[in-house]
């Protein structure tokens, strides 16, 4: 059986440490996720205690990364929820067509399957060239992974039939080459992609976007930060503007529910009316 | 965070992987209409859309059948089901948490992960119930509601379409009680 070395006060004594040393708060953050996450860890570093744990987040900071990382669930797909993406091909993409100039921003957009699979949808129905893709994410090494465009070729198979079933109508595999175990995307699709780092608890608003996905992110934030970036993406999005959220998050509970209408359909998109 | 709090009822997670949704389907109906415990059910599935399975279950019982959202507080009298694709989680202030990591056993939701928070949370009023299957899910979360004072059943191997799910955990986990899948309800309604 798992043992679970790290319990809550243990928990609260690490979110503290983050703080102070290196200003990361994930105060905010669902505990129980959290606190698995963090015990995952300890299993897998075979630390002995939570000292160890502990001493080695203090003075190590390349272990932080590693922390980081694994704290924050980086988990992704390409056309994750294809009905997800036949509606944004279908019916919020095609009304974007007329602005000149088309931003989105994919906030916490983890090693970038998210991003690309926008880039073809774009691509695919000629509004690539006048995009602004922003993708952001806590974590600069989920971005330096999405920045090369390589995933793993062992998952083709899982996304070219996500790919289909989200009414994509091209052989997906003309979207990337096989470089030994990986599918290197092509270049094509990056060019107007811009990756930096943002961290939803603390940074501001950036741009105004006519399009904002955050998807499975909101799910590890407990209510009040969830509120928080509730606004935040108010503060960024322009009139008429969408919010795309995951398949099980909602803006539903939140006060700014009443400035933004779902789309008709059951996904998970709302639009800013007022 | 509020901590140490006592769990306002009991609850009841099942897990279940193949075979183990014609069992659900045989119980509901007779499960009382007044329960006294929240009902979670985790089950193996391939992620299509959660409505249908929703669907199906409330067909069998006037218990109200939902599927566990995020942020929602559990209440007793009520079978929640676990979405497709996440993880499910309990906060320590009874509320549901859901979370798209890494799969378990190759399963997410695993019913370990269930299991093992449900311990963590409910403590001596949980209760795990493990059904037909054919991985490995499920049996380090019955160790861990037994360590910390629950109750672990299993569905009889024999009476299981794949029995080597409730098999393995016969033979690794420490089982309070080994029911046919005919005797599941009349426990459950005993709690
Ligand atoms: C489960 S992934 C979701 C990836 C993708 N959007 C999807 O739905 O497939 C969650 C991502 O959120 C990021 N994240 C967590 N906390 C964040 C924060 N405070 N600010 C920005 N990104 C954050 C994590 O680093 C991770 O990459």
């Amino acid at each position: 059986m798992e043992l679970n070395i790290i319990g809550d006060d243990e928990v609260e004594i690490l979110l503290r440490d983050l703080i102070e040393i290196y200003g990361y708060d994930f105060t905010d953050y669902s505990r129980a996720s959290l606190k698995r996450r963090i015990n995952r860890i300890v299993l897998i570093g075979k630390f002995p205690s939570f000292a160890e744990l502990r001493y080695k987040l203090k003075f190590d900071p390349d272990f932080l990364k590693e922390f980081i990382e694994q704290i924050t669930v980086n988990v992704t797909e390409m056309f994750r929820d294809p009905s997800f993406y036949k509606t944004l091909r279908e019916e919020v993409l095609p009304r974007l067509g007329t602005y000149p100039l088309i931003r989105i921003w994919h906030a916490g957009c983890s090693t970038g399957e998210e991003v690309y699979s926008m880039a073809i949808l774009l691509k695919e129905i000629n509004l690539y060239h006048k995009c602004l893709i922003y993708a952001t994410d806590i974590n600069p090494t989920v971005l330096e992974k999405a920045m090369k465009g390589m995933f793993p070729l062992s998952q083709m198979r899982k996304y070219s039939e996500n790919y289909l079933l989200s009414g994509g109508k091209k052989e997906f595999s003309g979207y990337y080459s096989a470089n030994y175990e990986f599918a290197k995307f092509d270049d094509a699709l990056r060019e107007k992609m811009i990756f930096s780092t943002h961290n939803l608890v603390c940074d501001r608003s950036f741009n105004e976007f006519q399009l904002i996905l955050c998807r499975n992110v909101l799910i590890y934030f407990d209510k009040n930060l969830q509120a928080r970036v509730f606004s935040l993406f108010d503060d960024s999005l322009e009139n008429l503007g969408y919010l795309a959220l995951g398949t099980k998050e909602t803006l539903r509970f939140s006060p700014l529910a009443a400035r933004f209408r779902q789309i008709i359909n059951a996904e998970k998109i709302w639009r800013k009316i007022a | 965070m509020e901590k140490n709090s006592i769990a306002p009822f009991p609850l009841i997670v099942v897990g279940g992987s193949a075979g183990s949704l014609e069992v659900i389907l045989s119980f509901l109906p007779l499960l009382r209409k007044d329960l006294k415990v929240a009902i979670l059910i985790v089950l193996h599935r391939s992620s299509d859309p959660d409505p249908v399975l929703q669907s199906l279950l409330s067909s069998k019982t006037s218990i109200a059948v939902k599927e566990a959202e995020e942020k929602e507080l559990l209440m007793k009298g009520v079978i929640y089901i676990a979405p497709a694709d996440y993880h499910l989680l309990i906060e320590k202030d009874f509320t549901f948490s859901l979370d798209y990591s890494e799969k378990v056993n190759y399963s997410r939701p695993s019913i370990d992960v269930t299991f093992e928070i449900a311990a963590e949370v409910f403590k001596e009023r949980t209760t795990g119930i493990l059904l037909s299957g054919a991985n490995t899910d499920g049996t380090e979360g019955l160790m861990a509601v037994k360590a910390t004072g629950g109750t672990t059943v299993v569905q009889d191997p024999s009476t299981a379409s794949v029995p080597y799910m409730p098999q393995y955990a016969v033979s690794h986990a420490p089982v309070d009680h080994v029911l046919k899948a005919a005797d599941i309800a009349a426990f459950i309604n005993s709690q």
